[in-house]
Formats: structure tokens, C-alpha cells, sequence
């Protein structure tokens, strides 16, 4: 494969299918659209193929430099980016086929909003050049906002501003830091910054710069409040995207910016990184558990989801780390396949009010079986990618703060709470109205849609080696960059005899 | 040095000045016939003074004692301006056609090139007494251009307000010139910043502040904005459009040379000024945008807006500054006068214009080409990246940083989201409203190639220029220091 610009060629199949979509009808924007996702899926799937797993840290690197004047275009992948690049690629020939039969008017410029959208999905993963990214990063408002204001429901106009507004904001922060670390470090490749020492008390600035930007992407509380609305208003497919993809560039962000180049800065802002993700697994939780619409309670979940990404992120052990990806991972496919159950259901009644449900499981049993199925990975129910995810996290975190720890699995028994407080009222109970009566169950379409996704995450949860492998490496090369600025844990683990081999490995770090 | 160097230095100049005098005869004798003619005359005399621009006119260095200054800066600015005095003169015949009563009269172009000509002297002015003589000659040229429609009582109130704000603005300026005169005692820029090196007099302080009042009024910056949205509301589109973009190119130039050729040493006075007219600049153009329902109004808070950042750069003070200030221009030019020649295309069913922002309703559907122009337009002048527009604000707001001006930058780049706010309501009524009623088809070849041109020149094609310019714009930059 050496000398195959495959990266270049990922983003550039979508972008040729956008453009040629917008020149062509409903129908064969339609089948343009599946195409391209497919053709790159395909891509994806050769890109993990060759990806040498324990070699080179960057691979598949594409270097022009200056092409751009101060920036160039510069792509490379390790296997964090790796992994969500084929998440994105993965979860793009569903979004399209979930818009098949719903997105009747202006197909085409829907079609090429979602093409341009993974162009820019897989640009943000692959980049290797700050400036790059950044493009990337903020380019995506653009077809989202598209996406939001002219597919959405009632009230989409304020949620496309919302949206666009909030992350314009916490982004051009990012963006003014990003331009002092192009001139202090001089140059702006990620790779050389990932290795650069800005000191301690510049790095504090640029670490609160950084993260107002991916707080605001992530989100957290209490920067969340974008993300219910932008999740409601949004077509199904938008809201598959949003969660799946676009919600993982935040915690990409923190684990390529904010911890490699800023370890000290991180150590030291831990706190505020672990109060704002336990309080949000908390509020946000029982905000869930009180909501009355479907897409809001999976949309409050997502946050309470993230927030245990984060702690993962910030425990600053292989645990934590893993674990955090593996949540985002989980997450991407997870919360995308209840948006598409909740797709599902109100494409027949064009209602996302849980109340107007009920009894589903008479009359669509093969629905009933995978939204339940969804329902238990979203808990973390062992056996699913969700399980493996929160344990990883959480273990991690525990090693670091026991405080945090114990806040945050409260997410377990409040998500089990909500979300089966969600499935009992939508798909058991007794019919009550008509309309609801004459619901039909899965057509082959939706089933192939959510079957892939139940099989990865099912995959994930029983063999996550596949997913970490990739990693591992990666992992390792953090966790010696960020390790001289670990935060002291409070768990202060009691050495007793023989000295168990964790301990050991305590005593060498310091 | 002999007279014949000092004409091949001003040779863009002689070549707008005579075409300019030798079509206003032809206009004397040919009367409105002629109009067609002479606007494509014209713009093969713009043409020509940019190929004159090629000689000794780049880089001669000092003509007739030092009173012009011919170098890789002022020609830059010429380019750009030229450029938009061409495509003023282009998208005036179909505007004027439409109009009740008001035809296009040769007097148009010839306007047109004579302040051309004024903008041109302003940018290679490396006198006080040229760049007035300069000034004058664009603006006197300017107000009538700005009341072309005689019958029109908005277009004669922009005239008359634009004359007399104008007026003082030049004023005010005069008034700085003399005290940096009487205090310096040289009116040539080099002079000047002799004067100015070391502790610089309270009566040079005063006279760089009235000169930066006279020149922020002419770039329209807050707090000398006040005239702006009325006239660009009132004068007829294309020389709106003109208006928002050469005469913006010429005095933002001419602010940066006297700025850091006349009075460099005095960087630190003058810098401060220029921050606050940025951050003012910026904020008010952005939140005074927001209520505006006439797209031409729109357009001027956005100009507005735009100068701020553009100031940004100038606050840097450095050659990357200014090299950003060059390159800001540059995408900003195409970004306005993308935009107003889609401004221009709004038309009701009889062919008259329309300006409010409601008409453009629901365009996506009726004219999706069009809207898309302008919604790239629009996304660009907010500096969403991946358009040009991001980069031009890449280019100051780098500079600013370089220059260690954080708080500057950090409350510049936080107002340009209001900023984008706005910009984001005119796609929002193009894409996400119900359609009104379809604006009249175009029917005009040179005006939709203009669009298209602009649009793909904003468009993320644009970041393979930016080699090109940018080694241009940095050239030129360094010309200066």
C-alpha cells in the first residue's frame, strides 16, 4: 500500500460524490450518496487492514507542506484516530440509508450536506497539521447548521443557531491559542507539538483556551445545553451523525491536544475536569430521567456518557484511556442506534412523545428485541461494547480519585433507571390508541440498518481486543508523556505483604 | 532625477488621468450614446494602468523629491483597486437600465477613473499635500457618484451627506497635516518620522491624533462611521459596491503608510488608537447588523466590521501586519463585490430593485446558483473556515498574536461570533424560509461570470492562492518597513 495516498482518497471520494449530488435528481442522489459512504467504508475497512499495529506511531502519513502558505496539507493516523475514523466511515452508509424514505424535499443538497460532512469528519481525524485540523474542525458548523435549519422539526431555527453560535464560540479561542503555539513552537505540525514543552504557566491559558473549545463540542456541563435542542430538532440521521461522530471530536480533542501537549496544565486542572463530569453524570442523568421526549432523554444521556469519557481521559492511566475510547467508541454506535430506533418509530407517527407510545412489543417484536438490545448496551449491561467501556473508565478513574469514582458510577444505576424507565413505557404495557395499533414492525431496510451496528457492538463487548490493539501503543505513548504530571490519587492503595506488582510499578513512577 | 523617470513612476496615474479627461470629450461631443463605448473604454484604461503598474511604477522608489513614492506596497493596493473600479464600471449598465428616468450617463466611468486615479495618488503619497491632493480628487469624484440617480431622493440625501461628512472628515485631516507640519516642519513622510523619533511633542501627538480621526473616517471606522450606512443605502448599487470596496482598498493603505512610514517611530502612540477603532469597529458593525431588515445597510455594518479586523492587522505594526492588512483587503474585495453584485440581481417582477433581507426568502429554491454564491458570501465574511474568509483573518489575527496584542486578539476573534451571527440570518432566510416570490431571471453573462468568479475565488480553492498572494502581500509589506 506504500505511496497509496488512501487518507487524501478517503476524503476525497466523499467530497467528489457532494459536489456531483448537487447536480443530479432526488433518486440518483440517493444512490450516489450510499456509494460514496460505501466505496469509503470500504476504504476504511483497507485502512485498518494495513494499519501495522505496534509500528510506526503515524502512518499512512501524506506531508505537502506549504501548499497552503503557512499551513500545508499534512494527514497521518495513529490508532485513536484509526478507530474513530471507522467509526465515521461506519456509521455514514446508515445515516444515508436512515434518510432514504424519510428526507423527501431537497434531496440532493441533503445528500451532499452528509457527504460533506464526512469529508470533514475524516479531515478532523486525519490531519496532522494544527491549522489543518482547525479548518476541519470548524467547517463542519457549516453543513450541520445546513442540516439542522432546513431538515429539522418545528422549532429548528433556533437549534441551528444554538448550535452554530455555542461552538463558533468556544472554537475561536482555541483557534487565537493555537496561532501562539504556531509562533512559539514554530511550527505547526502535531506530531512536533505533541513533543513540545510550552511552560507551565502558558500552558494553563492554552489548556483553558483549548477546552473551551472541546467542552463546548463534548459536551459538558453546564456548556451542554446545545446539544438537547440540536439533537430534537434535527433529522434522524442528523441526530445519528451528531452523537455518533461529531460529539467525538470533543474527546478526540482532549486526548490529541489537551493532555499530550499540555500534561502539566492537566494535572493540575484534574479537578475541574472531574467536578464538571460528576456533576453532569448526576444532572444530567436524572434531567433524563424526567423528560418527556424521546430524542431530549437520549440526548441528556449522551451528556452523562461523555462525561464518563472524560474522567477516563483525565485519570491518566491505561485504564482510564482505554476505557475512555472505548466509550466514545460505544457511545458513537450505541446512542446512533437508539437516535435510529427513536427514527424508527416516528416516522410512522411523527411524534417523539414517549407518552403517545406504548405496547410496541405486540405489534413489532423485532423492534422491541434490538431497541432492547440498545437499551442494555446503553446501560453498560456485560456482554456489550457499554460495559466494557464504563469499567475500563471507571477503574481508571477509582486509581486516581475514589471520590470521582463513586460519584460517576452512579451513571450505571440513573442510566438503568432512565433508560428502562424509557423502554417500559414506550414497548411494553398494554396499545392504547389506534394510530399506535396499526404501527408496522422493521422493514428489511431499517433491520439492516441497526443489525451491523448491534453486531459490532456486541463484538466490542465480548472481544474489545480487536478495538484496543490498534491503541495500545498509542496509549503508551501518552501515558510516558503525561506521566510527570500525574495528579497524587487518594486511594492510596495500603502496601501489604507480598507487594502486589501494582504497587511496584507505583513506587518506580516517582 | 529627470523628468522622464518621474513619468514612468507615475505612469498608472497619467494613464487614468488622461484616459479620464480624453473619454469626458469624447462624452462632451457623443452625449449618451456614447455610454456603452466609453465604459468599455474605460475599463481597457484601467487595464492599461495596471499594465503601466508592470515598470518602473512597482519600484522606482522616489519620484518628483520625494513627494510619490512608487513601490511594491502602493502597487498591490492599485491592483485591487483597479480591479474594483472595473467591476463597478461592468455592473453598472443593467442597474441603470432599470432605473425610472435615471440612465446611465457617460460621466459614470469617467467618475469612476478619476477616482481611480485620486486612489492611486493616495497610495503612493509619501507626502501629507499629495495624499490631501490624492484624497480629494477620489472623494470630490465619489459624491457625485454617490447622488448618479437625480431623481432619486435617497440617492441625493447619500450625496449631500456623504459631501458634507466628507468635508469634515478632510477637515479634521487638514487640521492634523498642519500641526504635524507646524511641529515637524516638513509635510514629507520621511521628515515626519524623524520628527517623531525620540519623545515626540504634545503638538505631534495632536496632530497624529486629528490625522487618524481624518483617516479613520475615510475607512469608516467607529467611531467616524456614521455616514456609512446611509450612503451605502442610499447611492445606486454599483457605486455602493464601489464605495465598499476601492476606496475602502485605497484609504485603509493610505492609513497604513502614513501610519508606518510618516509616523513609525511613533508606533506606540498611534497603536492604541488603532486598537480601539478595531475593537470598536468590530463590535459595533456587528451588533448594530443585527437589527437591520435592507441588505445594502447590512452590507455596510458588515464593511464596517470588516475594517476592524482589517485594523488588527495594522495594530501589529509589524510586516506581517501589514502583509495581513493586504491580504484581508484582498479577499475582502471579492467577498463585497460578490455580494453586491448578487444584490444587484435582486429584482421584482417589473424590474425593479428590491432591498430587503425578507425578499430573499426561500432562494434556495427559486435561485439555489445565487443563493449558494451568497451563502458562501456570507459564510466567508464571517470567517467560518473552509472559506477564504477565514484565512483573511488568519493573516491579522497571526499577526496580532506574533505582535503579543492576546487581549486584542481574544476580544476581536470573540465579537467576530456576534458578528457571525447575522451573516448567518441572511443564509437562514435563503435556506430554512418559506420562498417568496422569485426575483426576476438574470439576464446579464458578465455579471453572473463576476459572481461565479468571486465565488470560487472565496471558495476553499482560494487556500491555493495563498502562496501567490502571500508571498505578494509580504513583498509589499516590507516595502514599507
Amino acid at each position: 500500500m506504500t505511496g497509496f495516498p488512501i487518507l487524501s482518497v478517503l476524503i476525497a471520494v466523499p467530497m467528489i460524490a457532494a459536489i456531483a449530488c448537487l447536480f443530479v435528481s432526488a433518486n440518483t442522489a440517493r444512490m450516489l450518496a450510499l456509494a460514496g459512504t460505501l466505496i469509503d467504508f470500504v476504504l476504511g475497512i483497507m485502512l485498518w487492514m494495513n494499519y501495522d499495529i505496534g509500528g510506526a506511531q503515524w502512518q499512512f502519513v501524506e506531508h505537502a507542506p506549504g501548499i497552503f502558505g503557512p499551513f500545508g496539507w499534512s494527514l497521518g493516523i495513529d490508532g485513536f484516530a484509526l478507530m474513530l475514523i471507522m467509526l465515521s466511515v461506519f456509521l455514514m452508509p446508515i445515516c444515508i440509508g436512515a434518510s432514504w424514505r424519510s428526507i423527501t424535499t431537497r434531496v440532493p443538497e441533503y445528500m451532499a450536506a452528509f457527504l460533506f460532512t464526512e469529508v470533514l469528519m475524516i479531515g478532523t481525524f486525519a490531519a496532522q497539521d494544527l491549522f489543518l485540523f482547525y479548518v476541519f474542525f470548524e467547517a463542519g458548523l457549516i453543513p450541520m447548521y445546513l442540516i439542522i435549519g432546513i431538515w429539522g422539526g418545528a422549532n429548528r431555527i433556533y437549534a441551528s443557531y444554538k448550535f452554530f453560535l455555542y461552538t463558533l464560540l468556544g472554537s475561536v479561542l482555541m483557534f487565537i491559542a493555537m496561532l501562539y503555539m504556531a509562533k512559539t513552537a514554530g511550527t505547526t505540525s502535531i506530531p512536533a507539538l505533541l513533543n513540545y514543552d510550552f511552560p507551565a504557566h502558558v500552558q494553563t491559558w492554552l489548556w483553558l483556551a483549548f477546552f473551551a473549545s472541546f467542552a463546548v463540542k463534548m459536551p459538558m456541563w453546564p456548556v451542554h445545553t446545545w446539544l438537547p435542542d440540536a439533537h430534537v430538532q434535527a433529522p434522524t440521521a442528523g441526530s445519528v451523525i451528531l452523537a455518533g461522530v461529531l460529539l467525538k471530536l470533543g474527546g478526540y480533542g482532549f486526548l490529541r491536544f489537551l493532555l499530550p501537549m499540555f500534561p502539566e496544565a492537566s494535572g493540575q486542572l484534574t479537578w475541574l475536569i472531574f467536578g464538571l463530569s460528576a456533576v453532569a453524570v448526576i444532572y444530567t442523568s436524572l434531567v433524563a430521567l424526567v423528560q418527556s421526549d424521546m430524542k431530549k432523554l437520549i440526548a441528556y444521556s449522551s451528556v452523562a456518557h461523555m462525561a464518563i469519557v472524560t474522567i477516563g481521559l483525565f485519570a491518566f492511566n491505561r485504564q482510564g484511556i482505554e476505557g475512555a475510547m472505548i466509550m466514545m467508541l460505544s457511545h458513537g454506535l450505541v446512542s446512533g442506534a437508539l437516535f435510529l430506533c427513536v427514527g424508527v418509530i416516528y416516522d410512522q407517527l411523527h411524534t417523539r412523545e414517549i407518552s403517545r407510545y406504548g405496547g410496541l412489543a405486540i405489534n413489532m417484536p423485532r423492534y422491541a428485541i434490538l431497541f432492547l438490545f440498545f437499551t442494555m448496551a446503553s446501560i453498560g449491561l456485560p456482554g456489550t461494547s457499554g460495559f466494557v467501556a464504563e469499567f475500563l473508565s471507571l477503574m481508571g478513574t477509582y486509581q486516581v480519585s475514589t471520590w470521582t469514582a463513586l460519584l460517576c458510577t452512579t451513571s450505571i444505576i440513573l442510566g438503568a433507571a432512565y433508560m428502562l424507565y424509557l423502554y417500559r413505557r414506550v414497548v411494553f404495557g398494554e396499545i392504547k390508541s389506534d394510530d399506535v395499533r396499526g404501527m408496522v414492525d422493521l422493514s428489511a431496510r431499517e433491520f439492516w440498518l441497526l443489525a451491523p451496528i448491534a453486531a459490532v457492538v456486541l463484538w466490542m463487548g465480548v472481544y474489545p481486543e480487536s478495538f484496543l490493539a490498534p491503541m495500545r501503543k498509542d496509549v503508551s505513548v501518552l501515558l510516558a508523556r503525561v506521566d510527570r504530571a500525574k495528579p497524587a490519587s487518594d486511594s492510596n492503595p495500603t502496601a501489604g505483604k507480598p507487594a502486589t506488582v501494582h504497587d511496584a510499578a507505583h513506587g518506580e513512577a516517582h | 532625477m529627470d523628468y522622464a523617470a518621474n513619468i514612468a513612476m507615475t505612469l498608472p496615474e497619467l494613464v487614468l488621468a488622461l484616459g479620464a479627461i480624453a473619454l469626458m470629450l469624447v462624452a462632451a461631443w457623443g452625449g449618451e450614446k456614447a455610454t456603452r463605448a466609453i465604459s468599455i473604454a474605460a475599463v481597457f484604461v484601467l487595464v492599461g494602468a495596471g499594465i503601466a503598474l508592470t515598470g518602473p511604477a512597482s519600484s522606482g522608489g522616489y519620484a518628483f523629491d520625494g513627494m510619490f513614492r512608487a513601490d511594491a506596497f502602493g502597487t498591490f493596493a492599485k491592483v485591487l483597486i483597479y480591479i474594483a473600479s472595473a467591476v463597478a464600471i461592468m455592473m453598472a449598465p443593467s442597474f441603470f437600465a432599470r432605473t425610472q428616468g435615471d440612465n446611465l450617463r457617460p460621466e459614470y466611468p469617467v467618475l469612476i477613473l478619476l477616482s481611480a486615479c485620486g486612489m492611486g495618488i493616495m497610495v503612493s503619497a509619501s507626502d501629507m499635500l499629495t495624499l490631501y491632493v490624492g484624497l480629494e480628487l477620489q472623494s470630490l469624484a465619489a459624491y457625485v457618484l454617490a447622488s448618479f440617480m437625480r431623481r432619486d431622493g435617497r440617492s441625493a440625501e447619500a450625496g449631500l451627506k456623504y459631501f458634507v461628512l466628507g468635508a469634515l472628515a478632510s477637515g479634521i485631516l487638514l487640521y492634523g497635516i498642519s500641526l504635524v507640519y507646524g511641529f515637524s516642519g516638513t509635510t514629507v513622510f520621511a521628515g515626519i518620522a524623524d520628527a517623531y523619533a525620540g519623545t515626540p511633542s504634545l503638538g505631534l501627538l495632536f496632530g497624529l491624533v486629528f490625522v487618524f480621526a481624518g483617516l479613520a473616517f475615510k475607512i469608516s471606522a467607529v467611531p467616524f462611521h456614521m455616514w456609512t450606512p446611509d450612503v451605502y443605502e442610499g447611492a445606486p448599487t454599483p457605486v455602493t459596491a464601489f464605495f465598499a470596496s476601492a476606496p475602502k482598498v485605497a484609504a485603509l493603505a493610505m492609513s497604513v503608510r502614513v501610519a508606518v512610514e510618516a509616523m513609525g517611530p511613533a508606533t506606540d502612540q498611534w497603536r492604541q488608537i488603532v486598537i480601539f477603532a478595531a475593537l470598536a469597529s468590530i463590535i459595533l458593525g456587528a451588533v448594530a447588523a443585527i437589527g437591520q431588515t435592507n441588505v445594502k445597510r447590512l452590507l455596510a455594518y458588515s464593511s464596517i466590521n470588516n475594517v476592524g479586523f482589517a485594523l488588527i492587522g495594522l495594530a501589529a505594526g509589524t510586516p506581517e501586519g501589514v502583509s495581513g492588512v493586504l491580504m484581508y483587503l484582498t479577499i475582502y474585495v471579492a467577498m463585497t463585490l460578490g455580494s453586491f453584485l448578487v444584490v444587484l440581481q435582486m429584482r421584482g417582477d417589473d424590474g425593479q430593485p428590491v432591498e430587503s433581507i425578507a425578499s430573499l426568502s426561500g432562494m434556495s429554491r427559486t435561485r439555489p446558483g445565487l443563493a449558494a454564491a451568497l451563502a458562501i458570501f456570507m459564510f466567508s465574511l464571517a470567517g467560518i473556515p473552509p472559506l477564504f474568509g477565514f484565512y483573511a483573518k488568519f493573516a491579522v489575527f497571526s499577526a496580532a498574536v506574533d505582535a503579543g496584542l492576546f487581549p486584542l486578539a481574544v476580544v476581536g476573534i470573540a465579537a467576530s461570533v456576534i458578528g457571525a451571527y447575522y451573516y448567518l440570518r441572511v443564509v437562514k432566510t435563503m435556506y430554512f424560509d418559506d420562498p417568496a416570490p422569485a426575483f426576476a431571471p438574470m439576464d446579464n453573462k458578465v455579471e453572473g461570470g463576476l459572481i461565479a468568479l468571486a465565488a470560487i475565488f472565496v471558495s476553499p480553492a482560494g487556500y491555493l492562492l495563498i502562496p501567490v498572494i502571500g508571498a505578494w502581500t509580504m513583498a509589499a509589506a516590507r516595502a514599507l518597513f
